[in-house]
């Protein structure tokens, strides 16, 4: 029997992951190279072309996602972290409650929170339509259907994800350690550069992979928010699967935009020398 | 608080792992198990055309049950409060009780998720559902995911349904389906910005730049293309997409274009977003209705008439209710009920003088508002307009490749 525990540990969840996320896998890496169409029925050839041409046909939305992930990651850590670091070092008793204020937005289904940007930024809505009629902004100014919208809408839905992971990393600091380094003539700035910071890079390293991630393959957003120009990988994924019936290329592009993220994410996590500052958290 | 936090978690997902040899092998196993698994492919078949036997065959056996579970759009039935009159009256009438959901938000989507269901013959939930002419009901038709419509139980709708109506290019002789409603699009536009509008070329108007709405289907954009070029789309070739290809990539490139909406251009019609765009007749009808200032207009080069059609899949569990439910609504008593709530085109034209008839009965503000329906070309089309309408084209599926490669990088850049 104890010798079963551990197995018997990890059979439920490993069961869960093996049919619900293994065998769709598999299954759409073999439709992925299947010719055909919906009505004459998918054929298996290995047509493994369908990458080349996929990946052809749409780099230009694959680099606008990745662009835009980036920029709306580096936006929310920007956001984030003062904010997380004030709540756990500033707020005190009421940490929990302004916790939960972070979290609320949650509460509110997804689509809804994204649908609302536009009755707030319409052209002539509640903040644009002031600001036109006293002339700060010309009249043909205008937010949604633009890029800051995409991106602003990313950073939106997403920052709890960021807030969280650095929360927890900041929570953690020892604030003896912080008083330990003002002993040894550590000014308030240093004090921070050189051990809180070290100290909950593994917290902002956590939230950028639970953030850039959903943000490159979201389409919700460019979907309510975006224009002609802005379309995402996302978009294009669920158009070839669900309006065209075109399995095979998109399957295809989901394997595409999977592979570059984990490449990207090990460079990231190599370049970033997760190793140390591992090393440094566990100190 | 959340296990991305612990060292140990970050250490398994970021630092390579030795994997042994018998883990691989465990690895390899399974796939070739899950490949075994994939490689029978996708389920699709073509089939021929239902013979006159087919439907004796499929009706012969099947008996009234006495439910019914009807799939529809959203505000697409006259609803008072929580009820839906007709439908109650339906079930006054017939004995049939009905699971009405508004399930349907999209010809896309809802095809995406019923499909694989229709394809393992398994039931989809619903007796009765409502597809749009186009590629997803073309594909239920080719694909033999509809029943064959005995047409012996339609009496209501061979004496009452619209000539126009019947015996669409999209279902030659109503063979599997028959109509809920019809509608057009057009050009809406807020007389506030734009002036009048008579000529589809407004939407490549240089003075309405970034205030454009145009829809992000495929096919209603392609034709409004093909439309600007003097193209019947019904009789549209490849060389002609893709001239209206360029048309319209043109309009997008000049930057006129705001957005490729969906149901939402409404809103931003409404909100000022956009100042001109292609738009569905009931709703523009429903706003205006409404009390705003919005104008809605069949353009001279053409505009598009649709179908949204009442059909009943395979694997429906009562047919024979979902059948007696389609005849119903062609009683013009009905299909009034319907078209007061619904303001789109009804496929029973005799309902505009029931229409007539409840106004005069009317008072106050429900009078004017019935006068209105009755009145108005985008309930009760006047025939110079039909005369500028045109359906959909009917793609093939080689065909439907091609097409979307031209019209679609325009739409999802």
């Amino acid at each position: 029997m104890k010798r079963l525990a551990p197995y018997l540990l990890i059979l439920p969840g490993g069961l869960w992951l093996a049919i619900f996320l293994v065998v769709p896998m598999v299954f759409m890496a073999s439709v992925s190279t299947q010719e055909g169409d919906m009505v004459n029925g998918f054929v298996q050839t290995f047509n493994f072309s369908v990458y080349g041409d996929a990946l052809a046909l749409y780099q230009t939305q694959f680099l606008r996602s990745a662009g835009y992930g980036l920029v709306a990651t580096a936006v929310s850590v920007a956001l984030a972290y003062p904010m997380a670091y004030w709540i756990a070092f500033k707020g005190g008793a009421r940490k929990s409650t302004y916790l939960l204020l972070v979290l609320l937005p949650f509460f509110v289904s997804f689509v809804l929170r994204t649908v609302s940007w536009k009755f707030l930024l319409a052209d002539d809505g509640m903040i644009l339509g002031p600001l036109k009629a006293t002339g700060l902004v010309p009249d043909d100014f205008h937010v949604l259907q633009t890029t800051v919208a995409v991106i602003g809408g990313l950073v939106y839905n997403y920052l709890p994800f960021m807030i969280l992971p650095i929360y927890v990393a900041l929570e953690r600091v020892d604030p003896r350690v912080v008083e330990a380094a003002q002993d040894l003539y550590a000014a308030r700035r240093q004090a921070f550069t050189k051990v809180v910071l070290p100290l909950s890079l593994p917290g902002v390293f956590a939230g950028v992979l639970m953030t850039f991630v959903p943000m490159t393959a979201d389409y919700v957003n460019a979907g309510i928010l975006g224009g002609p120009e802005n379309t995402m990988i996302g978009n294009i994924i669920q158009t070839k699967y669900l309006v065209n019936n075109d399995y095979p290329t998109a399957a295809a592009l989901s394997f595409t935009l999977m592979a570059a993220m984990l490449v990207g994410i090990f460079a990231y996590a190599k370049v970033l020398g997760t190793e140390n500052v591992l090393e440094a958290a566990a100190r | 608080m959340h296990p991305s936090h612990d060292p140990a978690f970050l250490r398994g997902m970021t630092q390579s792992r030795s994997v042994t040899r018998r883990d691989a092998f465990r690895l390899a196993g399974l796939s070739a198990a899950g490949l075994a698994l994939a490689a029978c492919g996708v389920q699709g078949k073509k089939v021929a055309a239902p013979k006159a036997d087919a439907v004796a065959d499929y009706w012969s056996a099947k008996k009234k049950n006495g439910t019914l579970r009807f799939a529809n759009w959203p505000l697409y039935i006259d609803k008072d409060g929580k009820k839906y009159p007709s439908l109650e009256m339906f079930t006054a009438d017939t004995g049939i009780q009905v699971a009405y959901q508004e399930a349907i938000q999209d010809n896309g989507s809802f095809f995406g998720k019923i499909q694989p269901l229709l394809a393992a013959d398994n039931d989809i939930g619903f007796d009765l559902m409502v597809l749009t002419n186009g590629l997803q009901l073309s594909k239920a038709i080719a694909l033999g995911y509809l029943v064959p419509l005995d047409h012996s139980q339609l009496p209501n709708f061979a004496a009452n349904a619209a000539p126009k109506v019947k015996n669409p290019t999209w279902d030659p002789n109503n063979v599997h389906t028959v109509p809920w409603t019809v509608g057009l699009t057009g050009i809406a536009y807020n007389p506030k910005y734009v002036d009048e509008v008579t000529s589809i070329q407004d939407l490549w108007n240089p003075k309405y730049k970034g205030k454009v709405g145009m829809m992000l289907d495929t096919q209603e954009v392609a034709n409004f293309g093909l439309f600007s070029l003097g193209i019947d789309p019904d009789k549209s070739t490849e060389a002609d997409w893709r001239k209206a290809g360029d048309k319209l990539r043109q309009q997008r490139d000049a930057g006129l274009v705001r957005k490729y909406y969906e149901n939402d251009y409404v809103d931003a019609l409404v909100r000022g977003d956009v100042w001109i765009t292609m738009a569905w007749s009931g709703d523009i009808f429903q706003q205006v209705a409404e009390g705003k200032d919005l104008r809605f207009v069949v353009p001279a080069e053409g505009g598009t008439i649709w179908t949204d059609n009442m059909c009943i899949p395979k694997t429906a569990q009562n047919p024979v209710d979902a059948l007696t439910l389609m005849d119903y609504v062609y009683q013009p008593k009905i299909a009034t009920m319907l078209v007061e709530y619904i303001n789109y085109i009804t496929p029973v034209p005799a309902t505009k003088d029931l229409v007539l008839a409840d106004a005069a009965k009317a008072k106050g503000e429900d009078r004017a508002s019935l006068e209105q329906i009755a009145k108005s070309p985008l309930i009760f089309p006047s025939a110079a307009d039909m005369a500028k309408l045109r359906s959909y084209r009917t793609l093939t599926t080689a065909e439907e490749k091609v097409f979307e490669s031209i019209f679609q990088p325009i739409t999802q850049g």
